[in-house]
């Protein structure tokens, strides 16, 4: 492949010089997706961000993409299509992508790359991703207060950092306003099966639990707790149509403000690899509406949390904090950095079970 | 009312005939889809056929179709000799999976030392794991009746089991910052199985399927083992006779296409994917039974069959970004593509009559 970086090189010197000399010609972004846009989770809000792309610059922008692409060579060519058809912008929404962005991009030293979830940059190659606990955070606090069994589902897809994080902030927040707060996680090891998560969802009310949050991408386990009468929270996206009743609230991602941001810095000539690991301040991470079921002052106690967050006066993790040992994690007062939050592998206090390896 | 009458022989003209018939009746049938989802029709089929052998940008993706028919070829290519014996092995895709993880097991234990021996030990392991799959369904069969079907099939989720546990433990990336996933091969040398020659997409894999492609051909019309092959599979009784060892057959065939796919799985994993991960396996071991029997089991023809899907899904790729076409017509496509194909495949061995010879 050396060989061939000169030629794909000069090729996109060349678009880009022509791109350059028309200076009406709209500015292409690509989005690459994992999922197929229609899984109403991840990818289907990545897609909203697009539309909302779209509709923010009119003719001044031409989106397109590709979805349900496989990791490795298949995300690879797609992102390389993308470039050689004059792409001036891409985003590829998957951790996964991680190795193929940065070969590509290395090609394509004038294409500007923008990677979900990962860890590696390049000059052309910013990264960027939610702080969902924030929003966990809040649903966590909603869930402790509503449970009637005392006992909360968890449907989760791997055991990363990302997932772990999530569980650690909903669990502390839960037990803040429910010290008898039991959590039971379920492992899929999936982002998206319905037929699993459904599995997973009958599984948890079997236990016994009354609400069920999730940290995988379809609505299937909200289906399920509509149609056997529990509570639920929506994932990703709102998800209201599939449980009327059931939902309560929903950690939405709204990639909209980000997307548009990068796609003026790139018309601005101001565009710069960079990390960016936004939460509910910057509007990356929303709070769907709560449901007439949650008490009025349920509301206020969730709305307070998160007007806290958004004024910057409170972390979800702050001490004190103990790791699932009993040693101390966070001293009273003490903030967790996002060093450690990052590759968080450990449980805190309380909960039971270990994290599969 | 016309009917069907069978062919005393299948006709030749018609078995050449049939797979061109089917590619323009599914030129038909999938524009008339891509006019119902009001995108051009004529656009998108010669996007998805012509753009990737001869736009602008085919030096790229000429390549890319060798990439992406080279495991579909080799693992297509074990599958046929035992689908021609009657033998299912349905499971291609667990040995696929069990191949890479030997395969890159043996890379990782060595990393970071360099030793010239590292890429066909890599090979053998690869082999034996994917052997190894396959004859668990293989054994049960022989030994208790089981059904090689259900067993290989089922061993599949218990491949993507063990792949999921490796990915998160014992073959995990120890920089990888948390995340699963192994080390990328692509990143270690003596383990990587880059492209060859810059420019040509042409790697092991693409140079092993076409070994196979032969090796097929050879042992199909010259070797004994062939022979005994085509007779259990046309004539089992008559195979009896012959003095054909079924349970032995059974074995080499199953055995065959697991190293088979085992190999495709190590060639994958150090080349184009580069590491093993969650999400390592793509469904290439069930689409491999569709280039089998699209190739009519015939060498030659899964040759053509895996290009033929190769081009659909990069074309296909080409059509969704810059036509907007969502992925599932994509699928639907390829879909009608197999339709046809054993739809016209009938002509060759039935003729159409109208008018019923009663009534003459």
């Amino acid at each position: 492949m050396k060989h061939l970086r000169p030629v794909i090189g000069a090729t996109a010197l060349a678009l880009g010089l022509a791109g350059a000399a028309i200076a009406q010609e709209p500015l292409k972004v690509g989005f690459v997706y994992v999922g197929p846009v229609g899984d109403f989770g991840w990818s289907y809000e990545h897609d909203q961000g697009r539309l909302a792309v779209e509709e923010h610059f009119g003719d001044a922008v031409e989106t397109s993409f590709v979805e349900s692409v496989p990791e490795g060579a298949d995300a690879e060519r797609v992102m390389t299509q993308m470039a050689l058809s004059g792409h001036d912008l891409i985003f590829t929404t998957s951790f996964g992508y991680m190795d193929p962005t940065i070969n590509v991009a290395a090609k394509f030293p004038d294409v500007k790359f923008e990677h979900a979830t990962g860890y590696k940059r390049a000059d052309n190659v910013s990264t960027y991703s939610a702080r969902f606990y924030e929003g966990r955070a809040v649903i966590g606090t909603i869930a402790g207060r509503m449970t009637e069994t005392n006992k909360i589902g968890y449907i989760a897809s791997f055991p990363i950092p990302e997932v772990i994080r999530g569980i650690n902030s909903a669990y502390l927040h839960a037990r803040k306003v429910n010290p008898d707060v039991e959590f039971r996680i379920v492992w899929v090891y999936t982002w998206f099966d319905p037929a699993k998560e459904a599995d997973a969802a009958n599984a948890l009310i079997e236990q016994g639990v009354d609400v069920i949050m999730q940290h995988t991408d379809s609505p299937a386990a909200m289906t399920i707790a509509e149609e056997r009468g529990i509570m639920a929270f929506g994932q990703a996206s709102d998800m209201l149509q599939f449980g009327p009743t059931a939902r309560l609230s929903s950690i939405i991602d709204d990639w909209a403000p980000y997307y548009i941001d990068r796609v003026q810095a790139v018309m601005d000539g101001s565009w710069e690899s960079t990390d960016t690991w936004d939460g509910i301040a910057p509007g990356m991470v929303a709070i769907g509406a709560f449901s007439d079921r949650v008490p009025a002052e349920v509301q206020a106690e969730a709305q307070a949390i998160t007007d806290a967050i958004v004024a910057g006066d409170y972390h979800p993790f702050t001490g004190p904090v103990n790791r699932q040992d009993g040693s101390v994690w966070l001293a009273e007062g003490e903030v967790a950095d996002d060093g450690v939050l990052l590759g968080m592998d450990f449980y805190v206090e309380g909960i039971e079970g270990e994290i599969p390896n | 009312m016309p009917r069907l009458e069978k062919r005393p022989r299948p006709s030749l003209a018609w078995a050449m005939a049939a797979p061109v018939l089917a590619v323009v009746a599914t030129m038909i049938a999938g524009g008339l889809l891509f006019a119902a989802l009001g995108k051009p029709p004529i656009g998108a089929i010669r996007t998805i056929f012509w753009e990737p052998l001869f736009s602008e940008f085919a030096w790229y993706y000429r390549p890319q179709l060798l990439i992406k028919a080279a495991p579909l070829v080799l693992i297509a290519i074990g599958l046929s000799l035992g689908f021609r014996a009657g033998v299912w092995n349905i499971g291609a895709e667990g040995q696929y999976i069990i191949g890479a993880i030997f395969g890159a097991g043996v890379a990782l234990a060595f990393y970071p030392a360099d030793f010239w021996f590292i890429f066909p030990l890599m090979i053998l392991a690869a082999v034996a794991g994917g052997i190894l799959w396959a004859m668990i369904p293989a054994l049960l069969r022989v030994r208790f009746g089981t059904n090689e079907i259900l067993v290989s099939l089922m061993l599949v989720y218990v491949a993507e089991h063990i792949l999921s546990s490796v990915s998160f433990g014992l073959l995990r990336n120890p920089e990888g910052h948390g995340f699963p996933g192994s080390r990328n091969l692509q990143h270690y040398p003596p383990a990587s199985n880059p492209e060859l020659w810059a420019g040509t997409g042409i790697h092991w894999g693409v140079i092993a399927a076409v070994i196979a492609v032969i090796a097929a051909y050879i042992l199909l019309n010259r070797h004994i083992l062939g022979y005994q092959i085509r007779l259990i599979g046309q004539a089992p009784r008559a195979a009896r006779f012959a003095g054909v060892r079924p349970n032995l057959l059974i074995i080499a065939c199953m055995g065959i296409s697991g190293g088979l796919a085992g190999v495709a799985g190590l060639f994958e994993v150090s080349g184009p994917m580069g590491q093993i991960s969650v999400d390592f396996n793509q469904g290439l071991g069930f689409t491999a039974i569709i280039v089998a029997f699209l190739g009519r089991l015939h060498p030659g023809g899964i040759l053509l069959a895996g290009f033929l899907l190769a081009l659909t899904s990069v074309g296909g790729e080409i059509a969704q970004s810059s036509l907007g076409l969502p992925a599932a017509s994509i699928k639907a496509f390829q879909g009608m593509l197999l339709f046809f194909i054993l739809a016209t495949d009938m002509l060759s061995n039935y003729r159409i009559r109208t008018g019923g010879r009663g009534a003459a």
